[in-house]
């Protein structure tokens, strides 16, 4: 099988090149016959994907065989290994997550080239830049990381999966983060093409927006399941710990959002064409700068997983990358020019453009942070370390600065807002924040003169109602409208409206997802911890919970063994049920790991570690946490999914065209 | 019994007459607030040392490799978590002031053991650049804009209805309908 897939990886490098190279050519020589070359590239690319999957399933296959011979498996798996883990294998070291990274490219490319009479030149300038990205990854997998190459000795069994990685959000988080990584080649690939093409008129944006907002969805998926990854994983009582491989994930996330934002300027109004088009190539960029950062080593992290000297292909390719994006834009800047100018400094397209702004800061603040280690050993000669207080003190206030106008930008109107307008848009909305505000502190939840999180805290949940109540005040000003002409209620007027502009109403939802997870974000001003034996009838009173240790327990599985406390858990008196926090050690490489236990309300989760036993063996140590309003930024996350998907839905009038023009091309044909 | 209510009444009479309380009232008292203000003192010095605890604690990380907060490093069998939270308390209790006991941290373990760069030196720009950043950012969309709008300026409004502009206006309906 290890032949299998070596094959397999050696010919998609082959078909990578001849897509490139052939494609390359049939767009420069533009004569009858190219139209036959540009067919065999397209058709080279789609062969790439066999390839890569055939790549893909002989490592998978290897590791459910237990294919010791194969160095990668005999790393990364044992017999023991659940077979679910044995799947995720694949994305668990370097050579695995760099074929993934092949592999999803690969299918994206798949798609792309299938769907190619969308717009068959745009397509096939965008198929080159794709396959030149794959032959990046191909040149990687098939001479710098070789996920088949053989074991220096025969072994009976393998060193078995990292402990942190056996956990089920593990088997789904990676491919989720993959597939928004991965997923900003094809708007970059779009945008390289239209640049190169010089495309006439918007449709690129058209095109490339259903792209970039499912690439999107996918990445705000990976990040937050990386969130509750390490939520439930490292057991510290937190989820986001500001570490390098966290942030780079964001990276991207943040550029793509602006991305999202003022494409809708290009679209609508021929504006921030050349500002776009660099938000793309940085996104991309951005995505390739994330992965050298894991994979090289350069920073240390508690996720790096996979690290060797791979970093400096990377370099490379984003060095060759930035070059090829400056020169493009360089020989067509003139095509980039703005078709209006802004009317108003009252309008969506401020809004935008401060929006723009914004996130732009907070990818330089994330990356500052990040890479200001080295920055410090290069020019000082000592590293210091940039964690959670520098983020925390810094990114607040772009957050919160994002949030008001998560809720100022959708109330404006394009062009021109009138200032009647925006009292009327923002009176009430603004009365009910500061409602909230004084009650807050007039029933004594907060002090915000207490600390500045506290403060902060205050803010962004003030701030977070005044985006909620715009945003509902929004869809009341619809639905009444429609109620009053259709006789539906509300809800179904509700309905009735998001289903006429899924992509408006789409777009309030994730604004409110963002309001959401804002709220839980805040709540972590108020965590509270306790740590201390826990024996037969030892009791710790957090909050309004009281815990009473009853005993502990082992477990003996082939995978691993486990201690387990077992702890009941009142609340003002009244049962609430028994948790059992568990440590575990892992058999193959005798590493242990950590299964929090976690009661999840809205208002709060209690989360309960267990740390050890006590000198004397006898007692289990608890570590207990109280973090309030965490529940509501896995809820945030749901509502910001499910407002993507119905803003990648076609609008209702849109879709009943396109049903009337289906229906009457049989008559048309039968009429010929 | 009859003998004592007298006395005690003699004596709320004379603190109501001269408007004082008296010497034993006065001696009670005074015993109440010491003791409060003592208790207070003791158990704000802890609440204190708890806080500072915290504070400094979640401003250094574990130097074992984990890159967690010192406070938060859970690791099993770590080497140092455990060690550097008694030397943190015991400091702290031998009343050393926070500069003090970062110093022979940062001494003892390196200065990468503090989880933000300091503010003095060169890690001053850490903290500096992305509010500067932020600053100049607005200062160029504000800039951009008035441009914008400046070239957007100086044109004759058509009165409504004007003959030739209906291209214009259903271009206007059709971009701005979102």
């Amino acid at each position: 099988m290890a032949s299998f897939g070596t094959f397999a990886l050696l010919i998609g490098l082959a078909l990578s090149g001849y897509a490139f190279f052939a494609g390359l050519l049939a767009l420069a020589f533009r004569r009858r016959q190219s139209a036959a070359l540009s067919e065999t590239a397209r058709r080279a690319g789609i062969a790439v994907f066999v390839c890569v999957t055939a790549a893909a399933f002989a490592l998978i296959y290897s590791a459910f065989t237990n294919d010791f011979t194969v160095e990668y498996v005999r790393q990364h798996s044992n017999k023991a290994l659940p077979g679910i883990y044995k799947f995720s294998a694949l994305w668990s070291g370097q050579e695995g997550s760099l074929l993934l990274w092949a592999w999803l490219l690969a299918g994206y490319g798949f798609v792309l080239r299938l769907r190619h009479k969308v717009d068959p030149k745009l397509v096939a300038y965008a198929s080159v830049v794709l396959a030149a990205i794959q032959i990046f990854f191909l040149l990687l997998l098939n001479f710098a990381a070789r996920p088949f190459g053989l074991a220096a000795r025969a072994v009976e069994d393998g060193n078995g999966l990292n402990p942190l990685l056996q956990y089920p959000e593990m088997v789904i988080h990676p491919p989720m983060l993959y597939l928004g990584y991965v997923g900003f080649s094809v708007p970059f690939a779009f945008a390289l093409g239209a640049l190169a093409m010089r495309y006439p008129g918007e449709k690129w944006i058209h095109i490339t927006r259903r792209w970039t907002m499912v690439t999107w969805g996918f990445l705000t998926v990976g990040v937050f399941l990386g969130m509750h990854w390490a939520y439930s994983v490292l057991g510290w009582g937190g989820y986001w710990g500001w570490d390098p491989v966290e942030n780079a994930s964001v990276l991207p996330w943040l550029t793509g959002t602006a991305f999202l934002h003022s494409v809708m300027m290009q679209e609508k109004r021929g504006m921030m064409k050349k500002w776009n088009m660099w938000l793309i190539f940085i996104t991309f960029m951005l995505s390739i700068l994330g992965t050298w950062l894991t994979r090289s080593g350069v920073i240390s992290s508690v996720h790096a997983f996979a690290q060797s000297s791979i970093g400096v292909w990377f370099l490379v390719f984003l060095g060759m990358t930035f070059v090829v994006c400056a020169a493009l834009f360089i020989l067509n800047f003139d095509h980039l020019s703005s078709e209006h100018r802004l009317e108003a400094i009252l309008s969506r397209e401020s809004s935008f453009l401060f929006n723009n702004v914004i996130f732009l800061v907070a990818c330089f603040t994330v990356l500052w942070g990040t890479l200001f280690p080295l920055l410090s050993e290069a020019i000082q000669g000592t590293k210091v370390t940039v964690g959670p207080p520098f983020f925390n003190r810094v990114m607040v206030p772009v957050g919160l600065l994002l949030l008001v106008l998560t809720g100022v930008g959708p109330l404006l109107a394009w062009r021109k807002t009138s200032l009647g307008s925006l009292k009327r848009n923002f009176t009430v909305p603004t009365l009910i924040a500061i409602a909230s505000g004084i009650a807050m502190i007039g029933l004594r939840w907060m002090t915000p003169w207490a600390s500045l999180t506290e403060f902060y805290s205050w803010t962004t949940i003030v701030l977070s109602v005044l985006v909620a109540a715009t945003i509902f005040a929004e869809f009341g000003r619809g639905a009444r409208v429609i109620s009053g002409k259709t006789g539906q209620n509300v809800v179904a007027a509700m309905v009735h409206l998001t289903r006429r502009n899924t992509r408006r109403y789409g777009g309030y939802l994730v604004h409110f997802g963002v309001v959401l997870i804002m709220i839980g974000f805040a709540g972590a001003a108020f965590n509270q911890e306790r740590e201390q034996e826990m024996g037969l009838g030892d009791t710790m009173q957090l909050g309004r919970y009281k815990l009473v240790g009853k005993t502990f327990t082992q477990d003996d599985t082939p995978n691993h063994t486990s201690d387990a406390a077992i702890i009941d858990v009142y609340e003002n008196g009244k049962p609430l049920g028994t948790m059992y926090p568990e440590k575990r050690l892992f058999k193959a490489n005798n590493e242990p790991g950590t299964i929090v236990a976690i009661r999840s309300t809205l208002r709060d989760d209690l989360y309960l570690v267990f740390a050890g036993l006590n000198a004397t063996g006898t007692k289990p140590i608890i570590k207990a946490y109280l973090n309030p309003l965490v529940g509501w930024i896995w809820f945030g996350v749901v509502i910001t999914i499910l407002g993507t998907l119905i803003a990648l839905v076609p609008n209702m009038q849109a879709a009943e065209q396109r049903q009337h023009a289906l229906a009457a091309e049989p008559l048309a044909v039968e009429g010929d | 019994m009859e003998k004592q209510s007298p006395v005690v009444s003699r004596q709320s009479l004379a603190s109501a007459i001269s408007g004082r309380p008296s010497r034993s009232l006065r001696f009670k008292l005074l015993v109440r607030v010491t003791v409060i203000v003592l208790l207070a003192l003791v158990f704000m010095g802890a609440g204190d040392n708890a806080q500072r605890f915290s504070t400094l604690g979640h401003g250094m990380v574990c130097p074992c490799g984990c890159s967690q907060i010192l406070l938060e490093c859970n690791h099993v069998g770590c080497q140092y978590s455990d060690r550097m939270r008694a030397e943190l308390q015991a400091q702290l209790n031998a009343g050393d002031s926070d500069e003090a006991i970062t110093q022979a941290f940062t001494q003892k373990y390196g200065n990468t053991i503090l989880a933000a760069p300091t503010k003095t030196g060169f890690n001053l720009v850490a903290w500096i650049v992305p509010f500067l950043v932020l600053a100049l950012a607005t200062l160029f969309a504000g800039m951009v804009v008035r441009r914008w709008r400046t070239d957007g300026l100086g044109m004759a409004a058509a009165p409504a209805g004007a003959p030739g502009f209906d291209r214009f206006r259903e271009q206007a309906r059709r971009e701005t309908e979102i």
